[in-house]
């Protein structure tokens, strides 16, 4: 991922943040994220993002859980090795249904956090660049990207004048790397040609 | 826009002074980055003897075999089994707190979800060990999974209850784990960039995950949390049901019933909030948190811990009736003979879990009493008490005089190795939970700090404007468009 070059406006109330995310993205400005400390309601649909479909892959792991407890077990007591157990019915469904429906959770749950790691780039020992150390603390910081024909000047007096403080200007690499988080690294070694 | 939910002022704050989300952030922080009291390195070490105890005791144990424990022909389970129950149960209150109470927006769960939840883990750890162990042969202990193998390929057999126990064990196990360490990620987001020292950095830029915070994955997140409690909840159930089911498929009379699973369900959920309130009153005094698992968490629990006390009791009633109802005098007896009647050799435990768990807790109807504190950690450890007992009883009361007299067995008492290994699951539960409230927040601070502006002293208190306001107005200012 290439760095890249962002107006970056701290907030630190909600009051000031939604109707800053409505001038902005009215003025026509690409906000390239919002990070904030805690969950907000109403800052995706603000911000203008689709809704997640995570829940749907839980609910495809979900079923994926069930068939696979169903066949499997079907398979080994009724085909593989039958066991008669006091005359009663190798295909004997009601007694599986408890372990048919851990699996479905297992399932779920495991694929689910698996997929949402992976959606959200989430890893031991991945390391990305912050914008701003307190986002995760009491502050919601919001970043715009810079292309060739935005005005950084204009940019940064405009974040101002929607509300936001310690408005600066940063060079960021968007993506994630293997590092640690006590050392200052970067994803590449040698200098990068910055859009912007 | 109304960005925040009004809440009335009859519900009372739950984080009380005068906090922004910096000071939230302080105050939950602080007990993680200060270096540890003299307290705790005393509980600390009084734990780790006490998991020493219980390694040298499950030790002889696996080199001597179950011979080192009392366990005769008819009780087979004894001790080890009703510790398992036991600590089964504790770890169902935890996922309730995060699950069920997060479907139904309590916002009060948020004081005491991360430290609940964290119990849940421990004390199902603790759980495991007694059925693996008991299993005498532990090096054998896989023979439970089913894996191509080369004895056929024998399988096992799924329609045992003690298999449904594995598979529901285990997975009780990874789904809790995985909602708390993804509840975490963001708190230890918030450590990691608060962090000074270098190996701290590391330890906690590590366990974050590289979390940033995104919109994005706040979304994601959740939608996850809202699956996983939605998964979770079923799931909580249905463990407690297929733990009694190991019982109530059985021909054993006092095991045989129906009632169990409810049963069980509700006095797990009583145990299990006993348990978090032992450790939530020592907790938040030790680390100073009063401010934020306040005395309003502490008496809702108390009206849990009332109801589930009272629906076990209404259990017990229950299936004191059916055995004289039902007509089978064997099943009367093992409730007549070898329950109720203090002069048999049992009895005593019997009215133990009675008082304990059925006439004890009915003190909680009193305002006064669920406010008190001592009167709530008392009453937490009666609470514990009388729940082991009454595993106990449905343990040993049952086996030890069924059908046929001429194969009644003696009087059982547990060994030193056998009390040794229950002690030694406390050394493990204890040591894992000063480990936790040393190095990872024991309130989710994310979620304080979103309920912080509907929920938070100084926020509630600009409401009382708000109150007196006109209908009109009121609706004017605050009613979603």
């Amino acid at each position: 991922m290439p760095i890249k070059k962002f107006v970056v406006g701290n907030f630190y109330d909600e009051q000031v943040l939604f109707p800053a995310i409505k001038n902005v993205r009215k003025t026509g400005y690409k906000i390239h994220d919002v990070y904030t400390p805690f969950p907000i309601h109403g800052l995706d649909t603000a911000l203008g993002l689709r809704d997640t479909s995570l829940h749907t892959a839980g609910f495809i792991y979900g079923i994926t859980g069930t068939t696979t407890a169903f066949s499997f077990i079907t398979w080994t007591l009724t085909t593989d090795w039958p066991l008669n157990i006091g005359g009663k019915p190798f295909f004997s469904l009601p007694a599986w249904i408890p372990i048919m429906f851990e699996l479905t959770v297992l399932f779920a749950a495991v694929g689910m956090v698996l997929t949402f790691c992976y959606l959200c780039q989430l890893a031991p020992f991945v390391k990305k660049d912050h914008f701003n150390p307190r986002s995760t603390d009491d502050t919601f910081t919001m970043a715009i990207e810079l292309n060739e024909r935005s005005n950084e000047q204009e940019i940064v007096s405009f974040l101002q004048s929607v509300g936001a403080q310690d408005v600066s200007v940063q060079l960021k690499e968007t993506g994630w790397w293997l590092g640690r988080y006590d050392k200052e690294q970067t994803l590449y070694n040698q200098p990068i040609e910055v859009a912007g | 826009m109304a960005l925040l939910k009004y809440e009335s002022q009859v519900r009372p704050p739950l984080v009380e002074g005068n906090k922004d989300y910096h000071q939230v952030t302080e105050d939950i922080c602080r007990p993680v980055e200060a270096k540890p009291s003299m307290l705790w390195w005393i509980g600390f070490l009084i734990s780790l003897a006490l998991l020493g105890f219980g390694v040298i005791s499950v030790g002889r144990e696996v080199w001597f075999g179950t011979g080192q424990w009392n366990l005769n022909r008819t009780i087979g389970w004894g001790w080890d089994i009703t510790n398992f129950v036991w600590w089964v149960g504790i770890g169902h209150a935890g996922t309730l707190i995060s699950a069920i109470l997060l479907l139904f927006r309590q916002g009060w769960r948020t004081g005491v979800n991360r430290a609940a939840e964290a119990m849940t883990i421990f004390a199902v750890m603790c759980a495991g060990q007694f059925p693996i162990f008991h299993m005498g042969r532990v090096w054998n202990a896989f023979f439970t999974l089913p894996y191509p193998n080369t004895r056929g390929p024998l399988w096992v057999n799924f329609n045992s209850p003690l298999l449904w126990d594995v598979f529901a064990i285990s997975t009780y196990f990874t789904v809790s784990l995985l909602f708390w360490y993804s509840g975490l990620l963001p708190d230890l987001a918030t450590l990691r960039d608060r962090a000074r020292e270098k190996w701290r950095k590391h330890f906690y830029g590590v366990a974050a995950f590289g979390w940033t915070g995104s919109t994005k994955h706040w979304q994601r997140h959740e939608s996850l949390s809202l699956v996983l409690a939605g998964l979770s909840t079923p799931l909580v159930l249905s463990v407690h049901t297929i733990v009694s089911f190991d019982f109530a498929t059985s021909v054993i009379p006092g095991w045989h019933t129906t009632i169990f699973p409810p049963y069980f369900v509700a006095g797990a959920i009583f145990s299990g909030f006993a348990m978090v309130q032992t450790l939530l009153l020592v907790t938040r005094k030790v680390l100073s948190l009063e401010e934020y698992i306040t005395i309003e968490h502490i008496e809702v629990m108390n009206k849990v811990i009332v109801l589930t006390g009272s629906i076990v009791g209404i259990a017990y009633l229950t299936e004191l009736f059916m055995a004289w109802y039902s007509n089978v005098k064997y099943e009367w007896f093992a409730f007549e003979q070898n329950r109720v009647n203090l002069a048999s050799p049992y009895g005593w435990s019997y009215w133990i879990m009675m008082g304990c768990n059925v006439l004890s807790p009915q003190i909680f109807w009193f305002r006064k009493m669920r406010r008190n504190l001592l009167v709530t950690f008392f009453m937490s450890i009666l609470v514990n008490i009388g729940m082991w007992f009454e595993r106990f009883v449905i343990i040993v009361t049952s086996l030890y005089r069924d059908y046929l007299p001429s194969s009644w067995s003696p009087y059982y008492t547990p060994t030193i190795w056998e009390v040794g290994f229950y002690m030694g699951t406390f050394g493990l539960f204890f040591t894992c939970y000063f480990l936790f409230s040393k190095f990872f927040p024991v309130i989710a601070i994310a979620e304080i700090k979103h309920i912080l502006k509907k929920s938070g002293e100084n926020y509630k208190e600009k409401m009382d404007v708000v109150e007196n306001e006109s209908v009109e107005a009121f609706a004017h200012h605050h009613v979603h468009h």
